[in-house]
């Protein structure tokens, strides 16, 4: 056993708790609980110790035992160097110190006396703050984005760290900023606006891509190789070099504040991206197939309606997931093409929300939550899908 | 035979293509193309507006004079700017009125009344007024008159269309004292933004590749920010930041771990202190690059994954036969494995970056150091209303752009050349 390793060990371990910890206490402070400190110092020293009693307990004790004494003391002592704290906040220390002391179980005398182990453990525990970290940072901004939605600005005001949920209050009243953005706001209106937008773009990029992605795929024709080399360097130009010409030819067309205007932008800039996916994936069907449906006398509608789409159902169910989001999410277009509130679209509206009167914080995180949750919903559930969908689209963005 | 299908071939494969190609051309390259044109004009916003002849309706009748009516027709030019020449006039009556007396300039034939009115300067107003008489003892109905609206119609120059150029606003964009300043600040924003998103890629798709309870559902959450609206995302992230009301500087004041807010969105610079050197950090534009860190490193983290879990497992396991440590084994063998995708990865990114509108827009606005060369795009076009100023800088990016995407395709061949 090296000295080394043992104090990299308990240096580290300790340091993890540490941070776990921490980030309960501030998810704790954020229920409106007064919590002004940390106590690093002592929850620090009290972890280290508790890591060393760890190793020299060894294997003596029945393990499940072992984790749940070394929880509790743990839990025991940060009941007693913090103050007025309820039970529930010292019922997640104890959670968090068995899972942790759970983790640590591993790192025995055996395994510390190995060579590279306090790199081993290094690295583990890198891996463990990684993924709390992150998922922390990740979620966080979301977490503070839903419970905003269901307080109201006086409370905010009184305490601008209590986020603590009241279902005392009644499910109408918890879901009012809902209500009031629905009625009041008219996202009814603008949610309609964003599903029709988004889900014509899907298919009318579908009907011009489909066919245009088969010719690239499988056709000999003069200007080939120029036209799918071109495909991908439309796709890298950015939407800001094209606002300012888009905006003059709408303007003067009358196409601004119009649904089709939108629509028929979102369809050019998401072509070239789902003729691109789509030509690859066709290009990975077996050439027989269609040489069999020529020999039956298909022509190319009956080739690729009969043959091609049920095929690669999973391509375009990417590529249509992939374009919905960008048309769900789009702001630019919308920002410069929609004016009027009766043409909005959910992310319009929402940027609208912002700039216009003070509007109140619940109300704006509210239309945020409901711009936000169809898409994460659609995301979460489709995940396979849209996944291989970015990686192919993932040039853009 | 065979040249016969080939040429059936290639009309079908045209056929096909005609409809894609014609959109894209018409909505992404020639918007490009016409941004060189703009470019060298002066317009401004106000100017898009294409002038038209006006003419509102009253409809009066005649005191002791049941038999008569007066129609009053208030025309104007509606362009502030632009004079519009040849204005015709025309209107439609009820059958049983006839106008008294005309001017020279209008004719009246069968229920129409048509007028040449000339050539109208800018802002220009005149009032034509017309009495009309009852043909036969019906009662005159004002509300039929007043259901026919008038007709009018001229010409006028279409200020994107004339041939005058100018080289004024490529003269502005690079003679302004600030164009360096946004250029450096574009640069840094997208320099380290990219850097940020493949650094932390790397660690996501590390951390990722190894295996732990609920790693799917890990993997579905570090997509969170790139799959989310970008409104949603901004404006939250604008209210944890506030300085008075923000969750984030209360959280700090509350462990005293600051004594006052701080404008993480709103202040330029902060001056740091390190190590005795007084050293200034552009604090807004730093925020603004963490968020966008924030939201693009799970692409960079998608494309590292995948390229991760296609390293053969045998390299590892004879590093450790070797008895290498985890250092040695990122170094040596992961690190060689993803430098191809880092490398392919950073070119997207800088150039994706390099166009960034949206994320600067939501949060800042374009406001305390934090302007770069889309933003200017938006301000000088649309904030200001200068067009022509607007579409030279959207030539700056484009002009940048290509210099990237040369870069890159050459990149993206000789790794080709290599596999």
């Amino acid at each position: 056993m090296k000295v080394k390793n043992i104090f990299t060990y308990c240096f580290i371990s300790s340091l993890f708790l540490f941070s776990l910890i921490c980030i309960w206490k501030i998810l704790v402070t954020l229920q409106g609980i007064e919590l002004i400190n940390f106590n690093f110092n002592k929850l620090f020293v009290f972890g280290i110790v508790l890591c060393v009693i760890n190793l020299l307990i060894g294997k003596k004790l029945n393990l499940n035992i072992k984790l749940i004494l070394l929880a509790l003391l743990f839990s025991i002592y940060d009941y007693f160097i913090s103050i007025n704290l309820p039970i529930w906040y010292s019922l997640g220390i104890f959670l968090i110190s068995l899972f942790f002391f759970n983790t640590i179980k591993n790192y025995d005398k055996n395994f510390l006396s190995k060579n590279h182990s306090s790199q081993k453990l290094f690295f583990n525990f890198l891996t463990l703050f990684g993924i709390t970290l992150f998922s922390f940072v990740i979620l966080f901004p979301f977490y503070m984005m839903l419970v905003t939605s269901f307080k109201t600005q006086a409370l905010l005001l009184l305490n601008p760290l209590d986020f603590s949920i009241n279902f005392a209050q009644g499910l109408p009243e918890l879901f009012k900023s809902y209500f009031v953005v629905f009625k009041d706001y008219n996202f009814g209106r603008y949610m309609l606006t964003s599903t029709i937008v988004s889900l014509g773009t899907v298919i009318i990029t579908l009907i011009f891509a489909i066919p245009a992605a088969y010719a690239v795929a499988r056709l000999n024709f003069f200007g080939k190789n120029f036209l799918s080399t071109s495909i991908l360097i439309i796709y890298l130009f950015p939407a800001i070099v094209l606002v300012i010409p888009l905006y003059t030819i709408f303007s003067q067309l009358g196409l601004r504040n119009s649904i089709e205007g939108l629509l028929i932008v979102y369809t050019a800039t998401t072509l070239p991206v789902a003729i691109y996916m789509l030509q690859g994936y066709f290009k990975s069907i077996p050439k027989e197939l269609e040489e069999a449906g020529i020999i039956d006398g298909q022509n190319w509608l009956g080739i690729i309606f009969k043959i091609i789409l049920p095929l690669s159902l999973p391509a375009i169910s990417s590529v249509a997931l992939y374009v919905f989001m960008i048309a769900w999410n789009e702001f630019l277009f919308s920002l410069m093409f929609l004016d009027r509130p009766n043409t909005f679209t959910l992310s319009r509206a929402i940027q609208f929300l912002n700039v216009g009167a003070e509007t109140p914080r619940q109300y704006l995180m509210a239309g945020s939550v409901v711009v936000t949750l169809p898409i994460l919903i659609i995301f979460v559930y489709f995940e396979k899908y849209l996944v291989s969908g970015l990686t192919a689209g993932s040039v853009k963005g | 035979m065979s040249s016969k299908l080939a040429k059936i071939e290639k009309r079908t494969a045209y056929l096909l293509i005609l409809p894609s190609v014609f959109l894209v051309f018409s909505i992404i390259l020639f918007p490009i193309f016409s941004n060189i044109w703009i470019s060298f004009k002066n317009v401004e916003l106000k100017d898009l507006r294409i002038p038209e002849p006006r003419a509102k309706k009253l409809v009066k009748s005649i005191k002791d004079n049941p038999n008569q009516i007066k129609i009053i027709y208030k025309l104007r030019n509606s362009s502030l700017t632009q004079e519009i020449t040849n204005v015709k006039f025309k209107d439609k009556y009820p059958d049983n009125i006839e106008p008294i007396s005309l001017n020279n300039k209008c004719q009246f034939k069968s229920n129409l009344l048509k007028c040449e009115l000339g050539n109208w300067p800018k802002k220009y107003r005149e009032n034509l007024e017309i009495v009309f008489q009852n043909t036969n003892n019906q009662e005159i109905s004002k509300k039929e008159i007043k259901s026919y609206k008038p007709k009018l119609s001229g010409k006028s120059q279409n200020i994107l269309l004339t041939y005058e150029f100018t080289l004024n606003n490529f003269k502005k964009v690079i003679k302004d004292k600030a164009f360096i300043d946004l250029l450096s600040t574009t640069f840094y924003y997208t320099f380290f933004g990219t850097i940020g998103a493949i650094v932390f890629g790397i660690l996501a798709a590390q951390m990722v590749n190894q295996k732990f309870f609920g790693r799917t559902f890990m993997r579905s959450v570090l997509l969170f920010p790139y799959v989310a609206p970008v409104v949603a995302l901004a404006y939250t992230w604008e209210l944890l930041l506030d300085p008075t009301s923000g969750t984030l500087n209360n959280l700090l004041i509350n462990y005293q771990i600051i004594d006052g807010p701080i404008n993480l969105l709103g202040q330029k610079y902060v001056t740091l202190n390190i190590l005795g050197f007084d050293f200034k950090l552009r604090l807004a534009l730093t925020t603004v690059i963490i968020f966008e860190i924030w939201r693009y490193f799970p692409l960079a983290f998608l494309f590292i994954l995948a390229r991760l879990q296609a390293v053969p497992k045998e390299l590892y396991e004879a590093a450790d036969v070797d008895g290498a440590n985890p250092i040695q084994k990122f170094l040596n063998i992961t690190l060689p494995q993803i430098l191809a995708v880092i490398s392919i990865l950073f070119m997207i990114r800088f150039i994706w970056n390099f166009n960034k509108f949206e994320d600067i827009f939501l949060l800042t606005g374009g406001a305390s150091g934090t302007r770069t060369l889309p933003i200017n795009v938006y301000q000088q076009g649309f904030s200001i209303g200068d067009i022509g100023m607007g579409s030279a800088v959207s030539i700056v990016i484009v002009v940048f752009l290509l210099i990237f995407m040369f870069i890159y395709f050459k990149l993206l061949g000789k790794r080709a050349d290599e596999s």
